[in-house]
């Protein structure tokens, strides 16, 4: 089955991270990436742009109102996913603490939910 | 106790309390691993057990009740699903999943023995909440009803039943594997396990709130769990560690609260009351605990409890091994508490000021400035020294720290003594 990894980070400790860290991590993820391709269980997955270009949308009595970036504020933003496929939720959390973004915030695992049709 | 088979007997004799007690958590393992469904393996064992109710009681109890039970509910859910689950695309294959393997493993086989220890780690996986995965352990494994859960744990039985339905749908939904954890996660999975077993003990030795001391059914609970997990993994020393601790402190139950509900300290209480049978199980089972090599905390703590076991009283009980144990456990586990305990086995073995000297660099970190026992253990030196005043004040401190009324009664009871000293000497 399919499992959400969601990558959690402080941006504000990200941006204070030495040039030499950052290209680690650059590299570490890209290590991480084509592993779980290899392996077949790599479904998909992005990093995303900063908290400060998100905006939020919500619909109410019929009307769009729009506000910017997400909402509240946390100390740790979400700042990528993986999309991928694991036996169960054992395998989902081994895949996730290889993730490298793990050793400096967290991740959350959600199996995403089979509809049938 | 525990997991023996119930022969077949006469209905008026025959105790179906008991045999759901002592059997319900073998027939939902094996109904959870056939279906692969908590909610359905459970509604199918609580419809046997109900058509049991009436049958036996008009027909006698048959040969193999355990295999009835299980023959019983897999038809039950065979028809819930034919009945229900008309459109649900799922059906063919749950009801080929409900007509296959169910056969009855021979008595004390190893099938039904890995069925249950599957169960049990799926219920402490650590991604359940903690209070969720004692919930579960014992309304799966112990048979308790969620009435009786809610009401050990001073839960309302609305809250636990959502408890209990959350942590079952997490499971399904997230495919917690039902299976023991591959090598590489069973040491740390097994520590889970086993720090809810003893979490359900303490909180029947230990009622944390409440007028009560003690919650005897909990601890007994408890004990059955470990009782399985030693039957289920033989060379582990940490099971049979824990097991013996249960044991042995199960052992003093009846002496711990005088006829007035009050706490007696382990120095006062009545030996000759503690039972015998059970310390020796546990003293074996302590002794073979430490001898397994890399013997754990839990292994170390039942040599602990051993050593006041064997003593015939306080004064001629061995505080120097207790305070080398005390120690060797602190390089396993280091905490606060376990430095305590080893001040206070040293004030013993030593002298009541070279207690209160290590006690007190322990409080000067603040490491414990909210745990109760610290400013009782240390309010106890400082009478044993005579000086009754700071006494006074660190029972105060004790006081204002401690949860449940016995041991309240206890403290204010110690500070009124020490008081009446303290005038009497000023």
């Amino acid at each position: 089955m399919q499992y959400m990894l969601l990558i959690y980070d402080s941006e504000a400790d990200g941006k204070k991270r030495p040039d030499a860290e950052r290209q680690q991590m650059f590299q570490d993820y890209g290590t991480f990436t084509r592993e779980i391709a290899q392996a077949g269980k790599l479904k998909a997955g992005d990093p995303l742009e900063p908290s400060t270009t998100a905006t939020t949308v919500r619909v109410r009595n019929g009307k769009t109102v729009v506000t910017d970036g997400p909402f509240a504020e946390t100390k740790e933003q979400l700042g990528g996913y993986y999309l991928v496929e694991a036996k169960d939720l054992d395998e989902a959390i081994a895949i996730a603490a290889k993730v490298p973004g793990s050793k400096f915030g967290s991740i959350e695992v959600r199996p995403v939910r089979k509809m049938s049709m | 106790m525990g997991i023996s088979v119930a022969s077949p007997m006469a209905p008026s004799t025959y105790d179906i309390d008991r045999f759901y007690r002592e059997e319900f958590g073998r027939i939902l393992a094996t109904l959870i691993r056939v279906l692969g469904d908590f909610d359905r393996a459970e509604e199918a064992a609580h419809d046997a057990f109900a058509a049991a109710l009436e049958q036996w009681d008009r027909d006698g109890v048959p040969d193999n009740p355990r295999a009835w039970i299980i023959g019983v509910a897999r038809h039950k859910v065979i028809d819930r699903i034919r009945r229900a689950a008309r459109f649900d695309l799922r059906r063919d294959e749950l009801i080929r999943m409900a007509e296959s393997d169910t056969s009855d493993a021979p008595d004390g086989s190893d099938a039904f023995a890995d069925e249950r220890l599957r169960l049990i780690f799926t219920c402490c996986h650590p991604a359940l909440a903690d209070d969720a995965k004692v919930a579960l352990s014992l309304h799966t494994l112990c048979g308790l009803k969620t009435e009786e859960i809610a009401h050990a744990f001073l839960t309302a039985p609305t809250t636990m039943a959502q408890r209990l339905v959350r942590a079952k749908r997490k499971i399904r939904a997230a495919n917690i594997p039902y299976e023991v954890p591959s090598p590489e996660l069973l040491a740390e999975r097994l520590q889970s396990v086993m720090a809810v077993v003893y979490l359900v003990f303490n909180e029947g030795y230990t009622a944390s709130s409440g007028d009560r001391l003690m919650r005897t059914d909990l601890s007994a609970e408890a004990i059955r769990l470990a009782r399985v997990l030693v039957e289920l993994m033989p060379t582990e020393s940490e099971p049979r560690g824990l097991l013996a601790m249960m044991l042995l402190h199960d052992s003093r139950r009846d002496t711990r609260v005088d006829e007035h509900g009050e706490m007696v300290l382990l120095e006062h209480q009545d030996r000759s009351r503690w039972d015998r049978a059970q310390i020796a199980e546990g003293l074996a089972l302590a002794e073979r605990a430490l001898q397994i090599e890399n013997a754990g905390p839990y292994a170390i703590q039942a040599a602990i409890v051993a050593e006041h076991s064997r003593a015939a009283d306080a004064e001629t009980t061995d505080w120097k091994r207790i305070a080398e144990l005390y120690a060797r456990l602190h390089r396993l586990q280091p905490s606060p508490v376990i430095e305590l305990n080893r001040a206070v086995a040293i004030a013993m073995a030593e002298g009541a000021d070279v207690g209160l000297a290590l006690i007190d660099s322990i409080a000067n970190r603040g490491d414990l400035h909210d745990y109760h026992l610290m400013w009782a253990a240390r309010a106890d030196l400082l009478r044993r020294l005579g000086r009754f005043s700071e006494a006074a004040e660190s029972y105060t401190m004790a006081l204002g720290r401690v949860g449940s009324a016995p041991e309240r009664q206890f403290l204010r009871r110690q500070l009124d003594e020490v008081m009446r000293h303290g005038s009497r000497l000023g």
